[in-house]
């Protein structure tokens, strides 16, 4: 079976600096993918350049059998593709359920919109609970919750989360990748970046090692767990 | 006290044109950071279009939707062949496109119409007045305030309520993550290019039933005013851009009636003082929109 997302030699450049310099993945259907490295490394650029909020330098993005690699972005969510950003970026003079509202733009079917309410309020109680609060104010953690939540409004068949345990109190950490999982029950294929390895690794099946821009290692999770590539590619040693 | 109050209903009525055009230019500036100075120009085409309406003897009622429709097609087109194209450029080339566009056009109204003050034809009941509880009040000022309010409670509904609406203000906040959820960023601003033409044809109307007429450069002055009280309440708000409106349309009519003979001729820097000073103590505006700590990281 073809992969449902694959990355051909693909680079990101800002001006005169290059953040990704030519890197091959891909993702299957079902899977959890987890891009790990220090800061700077690429993974984020890898991320924003997928959903084309930042522009692809040269290489070829292949979704579900179609090029995307120059696709706008308002043409990805409704192709089944939609990222959750780092830093949560909800918007915050929204309330809770106009943010929603807004992640499933794309569903003309009021019926799949409430169905897709449903789901995401099923998942978050909590959010039920704001829906007509600004999410301005609402917790790091209840704005975490609310960007997965948005990103999910779209039925997506391929997330991709990028930091999504970023500055959240342990325990909301763990709530957090509980619903990761929770989600690939549900038959959503994720990809996932984050700084919390040793989590990251329990619940991904596959990572890549991101370095300097480039994949310096590859494998199952629990080979990556035990190779030396991940310590060196935090700690700079070659 | 008459006095006083009379001069509130003008302020309301002035300050209310103010509001609305200012409240266009924030549309689009919240939007795509572009202050577009070719918003007078908006106004001027509706002027003309009344005006053309009047001397093809059309009723006065059918004339005003004619206009404001002329203003928000030529605000679209605008969008779609001066401002696409540099879209993504800077904050500055973006503003002098603007005042390239304005005066284009306003050569054309110069070269095509003509370069001198057009009269337009009102109807006799807009330079009526009626009397409300000992105030005499024109009928044009009742006209201005009401269709402000109807104005400022239809986009507020439609900015709540509508789904495009809401993408509007989603759009205002963040584009990028906007367009992320699937929001077309063509829609979002030609929508943002449709609801100012909307706005400065309403105001249009107001502006020329206090005149009676029509001039190339009509549009210059009231969009100033615009942009100020833009400033003045929170560039980029809406909120913001209708409390500055009515602010600075209080400002000019109470120092046009209250300020002392010999300082009259003074009235416009005195204004503009009193626009510092307020921005001394509120240097982001009134109310301040919610997205300028997002821009000036």
């Amino acid at each position: 079976m073809a992969p449902l997302l694959s990355v051909q030699s693909l680079q990101v450049r800002y001006g005169p600096i290059e953040a990704v310099l030519g890197i091959d993945f891909e993702i299957k259907e079902g899977e959890i993918v987890a891009f790990l490295g220090a800061n700077g490394a690429g993974k984020s650029s890898t991320l924003n350049a997928l959903v084309g909020l930042v522009p692809v330098a040269s290489g070829t993005v292949t979704f579900n059998g179609s090029d995307i690699t120059d696709w706008p972005p308002e043409t990805l969510a409704p192709a089944g593709m939609t990222l959750s950003p780092e830093g949560r970026h909800v918007f915050g003079t929204l309330s809770v359920s106009e943010n929603l509202l807004m992640g499933a733009y794309s569903i003309k079917d009021k019926d799949a919109v409430n169905d897709a309410w449903e789901r995401v309020y099923t998942l978050f109680p909590i959010l039920h609970e704001r829906r007509d609060q600004f999410a301005g104010t609402l917790s790091g953690g209840q704005q975490q919750m609310l960007a997965v939540g948005r990103a999910l409004m779209s039925n997506p068949r391929l997330l991709l989360l990028d930091e999504p345990s970023l500055g959240l109190a342990p325990k909301i950490v763990g709530q957090i990748f509980d619903l990761i999982s929770l989600l690939r029950e549900q038959g959503v294929t994720l990809a996932l970046v984050e700084q919390n390895v040793s989590m990251a690794l329990n619940i991904a099946d596959r990572g890549y090692v991101l370095s300097s821009g480039k994949i310096v290692a590859a494998g199952s999770a629990s080979e990556l767990s035990q190779s030396d590539a991940l310590q060196s590619a935090y700690l700079g040693g070659e | 006290m008459d006095l006083f109050l009379q001069q509130t209903v003008n302020a309301f009525a002035l300050g209310g044109t103010y509001a609305l055009l200012a409240l266009g230019l924030a549309v689009v500036f919240s939007i795509m950071g572009l202050i577009n100075f070719a918003h007078g120009e908006l106004m001027t085409i509706a002027g003309y279009v009344l005006m053309y309406c009047g001397l093809a003897g059309l009723p006065f009622l059918l004339s005003v939707p004619l206009a404001i429709s002329a203003s928000m097609v030529a605000a679209v087109l605008m969008e779609r062949i001066a401002f696409r194209p540099v879209r993504n450029s800077s904050g500055a080339t973006m503003l002098v496109t603007s005042f390239a566009v304005a005066m284009i056009l306003q050569v054309l109204f110069q070269n095509l119409i003509s370069t001198r003050s057009q009269p337009v034809l009102l109807p006799q009941l807009l330079s009526d007045s009626v009397t409300i509880g000992g105030l005499v009040i024109g009928v044009n000022k009742i006209a201005a305030i009401v269709s402000t309010l109807v104005m400022l409670v239809v986009l507020d509904r439609f900015m709540k309520h509508q789904k495009t609406g809401i993408a509007m203000r989603a759009a205002a906040e963040d584009f990028g993550v906007a367009r992320l959820m699937g929001i077309r960023a063509n829609t979002v601003i030609a929508g943002a290019f449709a609801l100012s033409g909307l706005l400065a044809g309403v105001a249009a109307v107001l502006w020329v039933s206090q005149r009676a007429s029509v001039d190339p450069l009509m549009g210059f002055m009231p969009v100033l005013k615009a942009f100020i009280a833009a400033i003045l309440g929170g560039l980029g708000s809406l909120r913001g851009a209708v409390a500055g409106g009515f602010l600075l349309g209080f400002i000019e009519i109470y120092l046009a009636a209250f300020l002392p003979h010999e300082f009259q001729e003074f009235r416009e820097p005195i204004g503009l003082g009193i626009v510092v000073l307020v921005l001394l103590f509120r240097p982001n505006g009134l109310i301040p929109s919610a997205a300028l700590k997002a821009i000036k990281v």
